[in-house]
């Protein structure tokens, strides 16, 4: 660790009277609005970001219901026709014996989506009081929501070969469903919005838990 | 750390994660800066390490453009064959409303990592050759950052893998040249992206710095 101050309290840069680019990491005195270097919007807590949160949430939880009603995947063969749902499919190639296909694509597309629902709700409301989760945690969970967000698109992907590749005329074609639209939008949307919380408030709540109780929970503060 | 006003700015750096802030200190090349709070790595600089982005990025641009018209993979059964290119992929979902589902893929897989590689290019190669920095090199390059989530070819690729597992009990599946391709091109993009000190780049593209 190259960075002095190891040992020393860590400040914020709000705590300055400093406002850092996001994007370019250059320090400005505090009140500035523009990035000199790179000209991104400056802000040293961005207060209507939880709101764009919630906005960005609702819509990505709102397009994530029909992607799991409607069909993701039509198969026609010479005698029928099949419309597979995503758990639909997935349970059917349980069947067809790949079961470990069936899990990649129900943890890409279950899994993955709801646990980042529930992950970026937590987060954005634990931030608005004092958490028993620690700073350093919720951190590590932004992090993980953020990487591996783009992974649920695997879904979307599969989808697209299949049905390019399998057009075989009369014998068997996959055509995409309805569903991979509303799937694709919901994954999109939470994206955005795991991309509009600001984390740096995950950092002060700490801050102004201290300065609250000082005295009452000095083990808290001591490390994270 | 009693840091009042004194310091001056350039001295300080903030992890863009937790907004802590350390007094600048360049570690030497191959060693890494992180922050002491949340592990976010703030600078890494390596030797030589522009040369190479350049050079990974043109492989990049090249098996972008060649893994996207060569066929991809092909199929077949029952006396029937069908071959497909990326942008055939990217372009199945082809009816109605599902064409924005086109576009975005098509975008997903092929045109933002295209355009991330030559804007990288546009940046990096006056900064490396030691000329002063282009014009718009700061916006591309802050672009081209914002573009960093949305670039999923490596995604793409894990999918390939499912989706031939899938299809390989009901057809013969044969991977054409395109496929070689973007196996290695998705380890070059994985490749670049570490490689790359956006902190070093920042500081060389800083006009109002005067050194």
């Amino acid at each position: 660790m190259d960075v002095a101050g190891q040992n020393a309290q860590i400040l914020s840069a709000r705590e300055m009277g400093f406002v850092a680019c996001r994007r370019c990491t250059k320090v400005w005195p505090a009140g500035t609005t523009t990035c000199g270097r790179c000209g991104s919007a400056v802000i040293s807590r961005d207060t209507l970001s939880l709101q764009r949160v919630w906005a960005l949430w609702l819509v990505g939880f709102m397009c994530y219901i029909p992607a799991n009603m409607y069909p993701m995947l039509q198969t026609r063969t010479l005698l029928s026709v099949q419309e597979d749902t995503i758990v639909g499919g997935a349970i059917e190639l349980i069947h067809y014996g790949s079961p470990g296909i069936a899990f990649i694509i129900l943890f890409a597309s279950v899994v993955i989506p709801i646990g980042k629902f529930l992950a970026i709700g937590f987060l954005a409301i634990s931030v608005t009081r004092p958490s028993a989760v620690s700073n350093h945690h919720r951190q590590v969970l932004y992090e993980v929501v953020e990487y591996i967000g783009r992974w649920s698109m695997i879904d979307i992907f599969v989808v697209a070969i299949m049905s390019s590749l399998v057009q075989l005329n009369t014998l068997a074609a996959i055509n995409p469903g309805r569903a991979s639209l509303f799937f694709a939008l919901s994954v999109i949307f939470t994206m955005l919005s795991a991309q509009a919380f600001d984390s740096r408030m995950i950092w002060d709540v700490r801050t102004d838990q201290k300065r609250d109780d000082a005295e009452g929970r000095k083990g808290h503060a001591a490390n994270d | 750390m009693s840091t009042a006003p004194p310091i001056p700015l350039d001295k300080l750096i903030v992890c863009t994660h937790c907004d802590a802030v350390y007094a600048l200190e360049r570690p030497s090349a191959g060693q890494k800066a992180t922050c002491a709070r949340c592990g976010t790595v703030l600078i890494t600089p390596r030797r030589k390490a522009g040369l190479q982005i350049i050079a990974v990025s043109i492989a990049i641009a090249i098996l972008i453009v060649a893994a996207t018209v060569f066929p991809f993979l092909s199929i077949s059964a029952g006396g029937t064959t069908n071959s497909v290119s990326i942008l055939d992929a990217a372009l199945a979902f082809s009816d109605g409303l599902l064409i924005a589902l086109a576009l975005a893929t098509a975008a997903l897989i092929i045109f933002v990592p295209l355009a991330r590689v030559l804007l990288t290019l546009y940046v990096l190669i006056p900064v490396v050759l030691d000329y002063p920095p282009v014009r718009g090199a700061t916006q591309a390059f802050r672009f081209a950052e914002a573009l960093r989530p949305w670039s999923m070819a490596e995604i793409f690729a894990l999918g390939c893998a499912v989706a031939l597992i899938k299809i390989s009990d009901l057809a013969d599946v044969t991977f054409g040249p395109a496929f070689w391709m973007f196996a290695v091109l998705v380890v070059l993009v994985v490749v670049q992206d570490n490689f790359l000190c956006r902190w070093s780049v920042w500081t060389s593209l800083d006009r109002t710095r005067k050194s």
